[in-house]
Order: C-alpha cells, then structure tokens, then sequence
C-alpha cells in the first residue's frame, strides 16, 4: 500500500498518540500491579478485571476535576508547561523505528532529534515548577535541572562510543547492522568494542535517571517534595505530566533497543519484525519498573556525585580506549 | 596541512547536496510538532470543558504547604551550587556536540593513511584537554555538592 506521504504521516500521528496514550495508561496499570506484586500484596483489583479498567477509572477523575491555575502563579508558564513536556516525547517516538517501514520520519541525523527534543523535556519540568510559585515545586525544579544536566553528559559521551563503531546517525541504519543473530547486536559486538556492555550499562543508568525514575527519582521524592514540580497542578495538567513521564520511558527504551538491542532484527537472524522490538522494549520497561520497587532512592549529593564523579570519568576513559582500539584493529 | 584540502572538499560536496530538499524534509516535523501541542492541548481542554466548575474559595487557591499558610514567596534565593552546575554542563554539553560529527567520520577517516594520524591524535589532544579542564573543576571543589560537615570541637 503506498499512500502519500502527508496521509500516512498524519495516519502515524494519530496512532502514535493512541499508542502514547494507551502505554501510559496501561504502564501506569502495570506498575501500581508491579509494584503490588513485589510487596506480596494483589496490587488494583477492584475495577473491572485484575483491576484492568483502572487506568480508565483514573483517566474520567483526572479528566472531571476542576482545573486551576493559581493566582500566585505565572499565567502563560504555568499553562505552556504541560504542553511543552507532551510535545517533544510524541516527537521523539515519530523518529524511532518500530519496524523496517514502520516509521514517522527516517531522518539522517535521527539520533540528534531524539536527543534535542529529549533535552526539552527538562525546560519544561523547570518551567512548570517555577511557575507554580510552591516551595516543593521550586525545589523540585533545581532539582530536575541539575540531576537531569548531569546524567546528560555521560549519556551523550556513550552514545559517541556507539557512533564510533556504528559510522552513522540514522536510526534505521543502525539497526540494520544489527542483522543477524543476536551476538551481531551493538551490545554483545564485543569483537569490534569489548566495552560495549559498560556503555550499556552507563546509557540505561542515565536514562533512569533522565525520566526521573527511582532511584533517582529527586525530582518527584512523594516523601519531601508531594508531588515535586506537578504539585500545583490539578486535574487533567497532572495528568500531562503523567503521561508525559511514561511516553518519555517508552522513549528511552525504544533509543535502548534500537541502539544496543538490535531493534526490529528478531535474536535469531529470521523473521524480523515490529513484534521482536515491542518485546525488546517492554522487557527494558520492565526492568525500569523493576528498578524501582527494588532499590531505594538515593541522597540528592550522591545523586549528583554518581553522575560527575563516577559516570562521567568512567564514559571518558571508555571514549579514548574505543578510540585507541580502533585505531589498533 | 593534509586536513585543510580534505575539509575543502568536504565543504564543495557538501554544496553539491540540494539545500532545499534537505530542509524540505524537515517541514512534516514542524507539522509533527504543531499536532503534538495540539494533542496535549486537547486535553488539557477536556478537562477545562468537561471538569468541574463553580466557585474557587480563597483557600483552594493558595499554594499548597501541608495544609498550612504558606510561609513567606516560594520564589527564594537558590545556592549558587546550582549556578556552577548549570554553567559546567553547559562547558562540557557543548564539547561532547563537537565529538558527534567527528565520531561519525572516524572510522572511514581512520582507515585512509592520509587522514588516520590526524583524526586520531586531533581528537586525543582535545580529550586532554578536556579531561584536564575536569579534573580542574575537581581540584577546586565545583563537584563538591555536600555541605561541608563540621568536625565538633571538643570544648576547650
């Protein structure tokens, strides 16, 4: 089927914000049932079945609340920042590529866009929470600056380790050299760069602690801060953020599995295809869900310290020695 | 000087490519962006039209403090900490952007023998320097972010 390009652009759009939308409704399901599990207790059970209807249950509240912007705030920040924290997450996925023909826009520089627009997602978690003009959400917002600033450097130097070996910027290009079994994938390629599990393992800890998820979840402590940044947020501005912060994890592990897990390529070298990167990437999402009820929340300063005392040595040394190895070889 | 013809060239078949088209690839993404807005707008007017209405009493109006009457503005001075994050990561952010086209060409450039040294010990030179440029920081404490804690005195 070959339809033309602005028809199948907006048809990718509207999907992509059902599939947004659905994930973070069904991811918000599958924590709190996660989440439950892992303290031996049943988790939502109440509405419909296995608390399945949940997420909707949520969703008519948030929805039939009243909405407020404070007096105190500032009017125009406080209601752009939802939008701005929305927007970029739906434009990172249109770059990502599901499948071999299932993507928005195969651009060249792909890996750039994500990380330009992932980087907006910072301003506006700044922005709302300066805006609410609420000592939690001020607080809130330094917090997210600096953590987030911090774990964006060592994640930006991996990747470069990446792009060493992989020669090119294009999403869908470098999944494709990832064909084959799954010892051809970017993290098990030990033959060209035998450090490529130490980038993984750096790049999957900076992008928990780019979404703000536990352990280094500063930016939203419930216990000091309530509700970090969205505590002036009523109703449906909430919500945004809510679902901003599940599409942004969907978004770093989709950049994971495209990345370092071989994408669409299927672990066996036969039958590619959008179902083998569904997997892929829930598996990570997973593991991020996993994370979080199993290690408790770090302190702000060790927070800050694993960041630029640790991460940032550790991605450099890995740079030069890439650098070094290929030279050799 | 075997770098300079080699960026020329780079420069002259980069003319070649046509500007228009490659920037007119990128007029979808500035519509992808206009609908994205428009989905979170979407619903935030949802809620607006569909929520609940009516009068706001003065108290459900005040930021929220625990209950409590706020203290003082939230808007407070901040520890200049914060500063010197903000101004590091925007020294290093920018010299991580200057390593990404040249990761891009390193492996085809590495394997020329005319251009292998140059980029390989080009790049080496400016990781030193910024790795010295770190361990500066370091050195005067810009990373230290816990508050210094103070060894109790034993009473004289």
């Amino acid at each position: 089927m070959d339809f033309p390009e602005p028809i199948r652009l907006l048809a990718f759009l509207l999907g992509m914000m059902a599939f947004v939308a659905v994930n973070a409704a069904y991811l918000v399901w599958a924590e709190r049932k996660g989440a439950g599990r892992f303290q031996r207790r049943p988790g939502p059970t109440e509405v419909g079945w296995a608390g399945l209807l949940q997420p909707v249950a949520d969703g008519i509240k948030l929805i039939s609340k009243q909405v407020i912007v404070p007096p105190g705030a500032d009017p125009i920040l406080f209601r752009v920042a939802p939008l701005l924290v929305m927007a970029p997450a739906m434009m990172t996925l249109a770059v990502i590529p599901f499948s071999e023909t299932l993507v928005g826009r195969d651009i060249n520089v792909g890996l750039v866009f994500v990380f330009a627009f992932g980087a907006i997602n910072v301003m506006a978690i700044m922005m709302g929470g300066w805006a609410s003009r609420n000592k939690y959400a001020i607080i809130s917002a330094a917090r997210v600056v600096s953590q987030d600033v911090a774990y964006e450097i060592p994640m930006l130097l991996v990747v470069i380790t990446l792009l060493m070996v992989t020669g090119t910027m294009n999403l869908n290009e470098i999944v494709q050299q990832q064909a084959g079994w799954f010892w051809h994938w970017n993290l098990f390629r030990l033959d060209v760069n035998p450090l490529m599990p130490v980038t993984f393992i750096i790049f999957f800890i900076c992008m928990l602690a780019e979404t703000n998820r536990a352990p280094f979840d500063m930016a939203e402590a419930e216990s000091e801060l309530v509700a970090g940044a969205f505590t002036e947020y009523a109703g449906m501005g909430f919500g945004v953020f809510f679902m901003a912060e599940y599409a942004n994890i969907v978004v770093g592990c989709s950049l994971a599995t495209v990345l370092f897990l071989g994408g669409w390529q299927s672990p066996f070298g036969v039958g590619s295809g959008v179902i083998w990167f569904l997997l892929k990437m829930y598996a990570l999402v997973f593991t991020v869900i996993w994370v979080r009820w199993t290690f408790p929340r770090t302190q702000f300063y060790s927070l800050l310290n694993l960041s630029w005392k640790i991460l940032i040595p550790i991605s450099m040394v890995t740079l030069v020695l890439t650098c070094i190895l290929l030279k050799l070889t | 000087m075997t770098d300079f013809p080699l960026a020329f060239d780079a420069a002259r078949s980069y003319r070649r490519v046509n500007v228009s088209a490659e920037l007119s690839q990128y007029i979808p993404v500035g519509l992808l962006i206009l609908i994205a807005i428009a989905f979170a707008a979407g619903m935030l007017l949802a809620s607006t039209a569909l929520g609940q209405k009516g009068r706001r009493p003065a108290v459900k109006d005040t930021p929220y403090e625990c209950g409590m009457i706020p203290v003082g503005d939230a808007h407070m001075r901040f520890p200049v900490k914060f500063h010197i994050v903000a101004t590091l990561f925007i020294l290093f952010d920018i010299e991580v952007v200057f390593l990404y086209p040249w990761a891009v060409v390193f492996k085809p450039l590495l394997k020329d023998p005319q251009t292998g040294m140059t980029i390989f010990t080009s790049m080496l030179t400016f990781l030193g320097i910024l790795f010295v440029g770190y361990v500066y920081c370091w050195k005067k404490g810009a990373l230290d972010w816990a508050p210094r804690r103070e060894t109790p005195q034993p009473p004289a």
